[in-house]
């Protein structure tokens, strides 16, 4: 009963993980440290400024349809000055370059359809 | 120790302030820091909540619904103080703070002493009655002028702080320019303020500073000096949208995660008395709107008001404070670190 009770209220996806995230190293510290350190030095100033790095994190983001990465670079593109325009422009390409990757496999069912094709 | 400050007020039948898994005072004492006060630099009255705005964000529910507003008498008593102590600078605020019947004397004998004038100026009201003439008068005094604009676009500055403010805004840093502030070479200085529109914390202020320079000229052909970004303070308007909108845990939990102790040897309320329309003394504008007054070891009103009395004394902390200490911290002059 108290199972069934807790498993009618469980949701796959809830907002409150996020920032249990690092519970992830209560099993393997050593590699969730490095993970952390390697996810750490990405965001940095660079090459390419915080604010197109979060820029493309909310666009893989949203690619990869992760909701905990979503909430996570739509506050960080917002802390970077960024606005919902430039956001969604980065969302529509990635989406843009997601839909352009279905569709040339289109041309491996033309290659095997010419293949068997007189 | 440090400890936290009682707050007697509410807001809407609830605490106002926000609820905070730990204390102020106590991340303080984690820190081995201890928050006093240095010599009094600034005097920053508050005239009053009269405004011709009601901004959503505001921590001092101002509004043209609004009263309550500084006497002639209270007026003379912070000029007595400017003149006798030669506190170095006056910050205005309010409310509008030009709406106070009183506040062009307060302005120009505040000059006569010398004291450098700063007014938080929120740009429509130059279109009010009797103010168009504000840029005039702003020039004849040398005031910095400080003025809220939370983006560079319409959509995101309206929602903040009304509709058509955008349109005005710009119109208003248009006169302003056209009388010589924000223009390099005249010396009158336009600061602008950005405020996130929103439960987030603001950008880097170099980086938001380049990009509001860049799009008010390409876009509107304006021109300001500095760009000071401040952090939204959990209180009063804000707080409550905060409730609203369900995020008041998320965002208190966001400034606790980006204390940065750093931050606290620069904070304003060190070397700041802030003034109330009534002339009660705090140790900042936001302790003002909770009522928060200062210590009790000093005195309480500008009529006793004396500087060397004023000096390490404890600065009143609660669960707001985190708001100016999170990440590149916060004051009325932009980050602190």
């Amino acid at each position: 009963m108290k199972i069934a009770a807790k498993v009618r209220f469980m949701h796959y996806y809830n907002e409150e993980d996020l920032a249990r995230f690092g519970e992830i190293a209560k099993s393997k510290p050593e590699l969730f440290e490095k993970f952390m350190a390697w996810y750490q030095a990405c965001q940095e100033d660079g090459a390419l400024s915080k604010r197109e790095k979060a820029l493309i994190g909310l666009a893989v983001s949203v690619v990869v349809q992760c909701p905990y990465c979503i909430d996570a670079y739509t506050q960080s593109s917002l802390e970077n000055g960024s606005n919902m325009e430039q956001m969604t422009e980065a969302i529509h390409l990635a989406s843009a370059i997601r839909g352009g990757a279905s569709l040339i496999h289109g041309i491996q069912s033309h290659n095997a359809h010419d293949k068997i094709s007189m | 120790m440090t400890s936290t400050a009682t707050v007697q007020i509410t807001r809407h039948g609830k605490p106002a302030l926000p609820h905070s898994p730990i204390g102020f005072d106590k991340r303080l004492d984690a820190h081995g820091l201890k928050l006093r006060s240095t010599d009094v630099e600034i005097l920053q009255i508050n005239v009053g909540k009269v405004c011709n705005q009601a901004c959503k964000h505001c921590h001092v529910d101002a509004s043209p619904k609004r009263t309550e507003s500084m006497s002639a008498e209270i007026v003379e008593a912070c000029l007595d103080v400017l003149r006798k102590y030669k506190i170095p600078t006056l910050d205005i605020t309010g409310g509008a703070p030009e709406l106070n019947p009183y506040f062009r004397r307060l302005v120009t004998e505040a000059r006569k002493i010398g004291a450098k004038v700063m007014v938080r100026h929120n740009l429509t009201v130059m279109f009010e009655e009797g103010q168009r003439d504000l840029p005039e008068f702003f020039r004849a005094n040398a005031i910095e002028v400080v003025s809220s604009l939370p983006y560079f676009l319409a959509q995101q500055t309206d929602a903040q702080r009304g509709t058509g403010v955008f349109d005005k805004s710009v119109e208003a840093i248009r006169k302003l320019n056209a009388v010589g502030y924000g223009i390099a070479s005249s010396g009158l200085i336009l600061n602008l303020v950005y405020n996130p529109t929103g439960a987030f914390l603001p950008p880097p202020q170099a980086a938001i500073e380049a990009d509001f320079r860049r799009e008010l000229k390409n876009r509107y052909d304006l021109y300001f000096n500095n760009l000071y970004t401040i952090t939204n303070m959990p209180i009063a308007r804000f707080l409550d949208y905060l409730r609203r909108s369900g995020n008041e845990e998320r965002y208190v939990q966001k400034l606790i995660n980006a204390f940065n102790p750093s931050t606290v040897a620069g904070l304003m309320c060190r070397n700041t008395i802030s003034v109330d329309w009534r002339g009660n003394l705090y140790d900042c504008d936001f302790n003002q709107m909770l009522e928060i007054s200062v210590s009790e070891t000093v005195p309480q009103t500008i009529f006793d008001f004396s500087p060397e009395i004023f000096i390490n004394r404890e600065i009143k902390t609660a669960a707001h404070c985190f708001g100016c200490t999170a990440g590149a911290g916060s004051s009325c002059g932009g980050t602190v670190s």
